[in-house]
């Protein structure tokens, strides 16, 4: 595996900060160009997780925060590999997710929706991928949920989430979307994602063949986060080369 | 397929059949409002983890001076920002990092990790994180960093975390020779990433605000990297 300095962030597949249709990004986002640091150490080291500091049931959504039953909601599996541009996997990526309960209500303080919380749905989990990058859980598919950046914006429903991969260049939070939402393309926030491709690398994909028969329906989603070169510090031994 | 032979013809370039592959980075949306329900369950108001990441990097056996990192994420208005989300990346009090890729002779803590994540109060904006003073890191290419703490910075209108350093004052020497420091071309923008130092309570807290744009009060934007 390569070990050298992350390959540069393409920000043309990322959003812009300064995104008007959004509205909050205008008082929060830069006007100066970002800084391109010398490569250092820092940049491609990382924290490094154990599988032991997570608990069983962390990567279950539907049982994590369940009190006197299950939680309300669709029964949903979501899974996927992580992996880098080139198609490594990524391993020990740590996943964290989080989301709306079926009504389109957080668990949070500051969430005064008046849908109502569900009392056995905490709303978040995270796993550590497998030597193959591969990442799975179980939750409640979140419902769509109104929100103040106009007066009748909606959210599609969406799953946040966090990766923390090897190096800390490939820290990424993004949002999952669902296949079929009418909702994803009226978004303002989906649509500070500068190219229909892209945006289409959001949306889980129906994937029947792993439904959990009788019980869950499962969607696909894979992660790209990036990657590296490899390197060649002996050159720098060799007459002529910078130092 | 045999090649074009008509000189008038115009011959496309002859191609290699594609082996380089780069696919294309997943792209990166807002942390939101609540992303503390992900990240700081216990901030969102609930318990249910077992084991909760937090600001406390430290444990009574870690090794190194005890500093206190305090400080605000302000917006282009002045005010503070009370739902952002910071993540701190640091190397030991001997200058190594607790991760496979730091070939450095340097000895690990097994009492240190290195990584804390907190919200910034939603009152105030302001955030701690409790730790230690990183030693100086030599780097891949010998150059030397001095002590400093990485930050990542998510927040509802924030489209792509914002990566920026903390380094500290007390170490005018090293920031002198650092890479990064000295990598950004107007002096005057270096300071918005160097912490003051100051005793409170018997702790040693250095102090630094995060300033998304330029503020009325004279405050100057930050210095975000692309890392």
């Amino acid at each position: 595996m390569s070990t050298g300095e992350y390959v540069e962030r393409d920000h043309a597949l990322h959003p812009p900060s300064l995104t008007p249709g959004y509205r909050t990004s205008v008082l929060r986002a830069p006007r100066n160009a970002l800084i391109t640091p010398k490569p250092t150490l820092s940049e491609i080291t990382g924290p490094v997780f154990r599988s032991d500091e997570l608990g069983a049931l962390d990567n279950d959504l539907i049982l994590n925060f369940s009190k006197d039953g299950l939680p309300i909601g669709e029964r949903i599996i979501v899974h996927g590999f992580v992996k880098d541009e080139f198609g490594n996997p990524v391993e020990g990526a740590l996943v964290e997710v989080w989301q709306a309960n079926a009504g389109g209500r957080y668990r949070h303080k500051k969430d005064t929706y008046l849908a109502p919380i569900d009392p056995n749905f905490g709303g978040c989990g995270r796993m550590l991928t497998d030597a193959n990058g591969y990442y799975r859980f179980r939750t409640i598919k979140p419902g769509a949920y109104p929100w103040g950046n106009s007066r009748n914006a909606w959210r599609p429903a969406h799953i946040h989430v966090s990766i923390l991969g090897r190096g800390w260049a490939q820290r990424l939070i993004t949002q999952l979307y669902f296949e079929g939402d009418p909702l994803i393309e009226k978004c303002p926030i989906a649509r500070t994602i500068p190219t229909v491709d892209q945006l289409r690398s959001l949306i889980a994909q129906e994937d029947p063949a792993s439904n959990a028969p009788f019980d869950a329906r499962a969607y696909r989603w894979d992660i790209t986060l990036r990657g590296r070169r490899a390197t060649f510090f002996e050159n720098t031994d060799l007459p002529g080369a910078p130092r | 397929m045999s090649l074009p032979t008509d000189p008038y013809r115009p011959v496309p370039p002859l191609l290699p059949r594609a082996m380089v592959t780069r696919f294309p980075e997943t792209p990166s949306q807002t942390g939101g409002p609540y992303v503390h329900i992900g990240l700081a369950p216990q901030q969102a108001g609930f318990d249910i983890f077992d084991n909760n990441f937090g600001n406390v990097l430290v444990t009574d056996e870690t090794e190194g001076e005890r500093i206190v990192l305090e400080g605000r994420v302000i917006d282009g208005t002045g005010t503070p920002v009370r739902d952002a989300l910071l993540e701190s990346w640091q190397a030991n009090a001997h200058g190594r990092y607790a991760h496979p890729d730091d070939a450095q002779d340097k000895d690990l803590d097994p009492n240190f990790r290195g990584w804390g994540r907190t919200g910034g109060d939603f009152e105030t904006g302001v955030f701690t994180i409790e730790t230690i003073k990183p030693g100086a890191v030599t780097n891949p290419d010998g150059s030397v960093s001095a002590p400093h703490i990485l930050l990542v910075i998510f927040a509802r209108g924030i489209n792509l975390g914002l990566h920026t350093r903390v380094y500290f004052e007390d170490e005018a020497e090293l920031n002198a020779e650092d890479p990064v420091l000295k990598g950004i071309e107007w002096e005057v923008r270096r300071n918005t990433l160097i912490a003051s130092r100051s005793e409170r309570d018997g702790r040693t807290v250095y102090t630094i605000d995060i300033r998304l744009q330029d503020t009325p009060d004279g405050g100057a934007e930050t210095v975000f990297f692309d890392i």
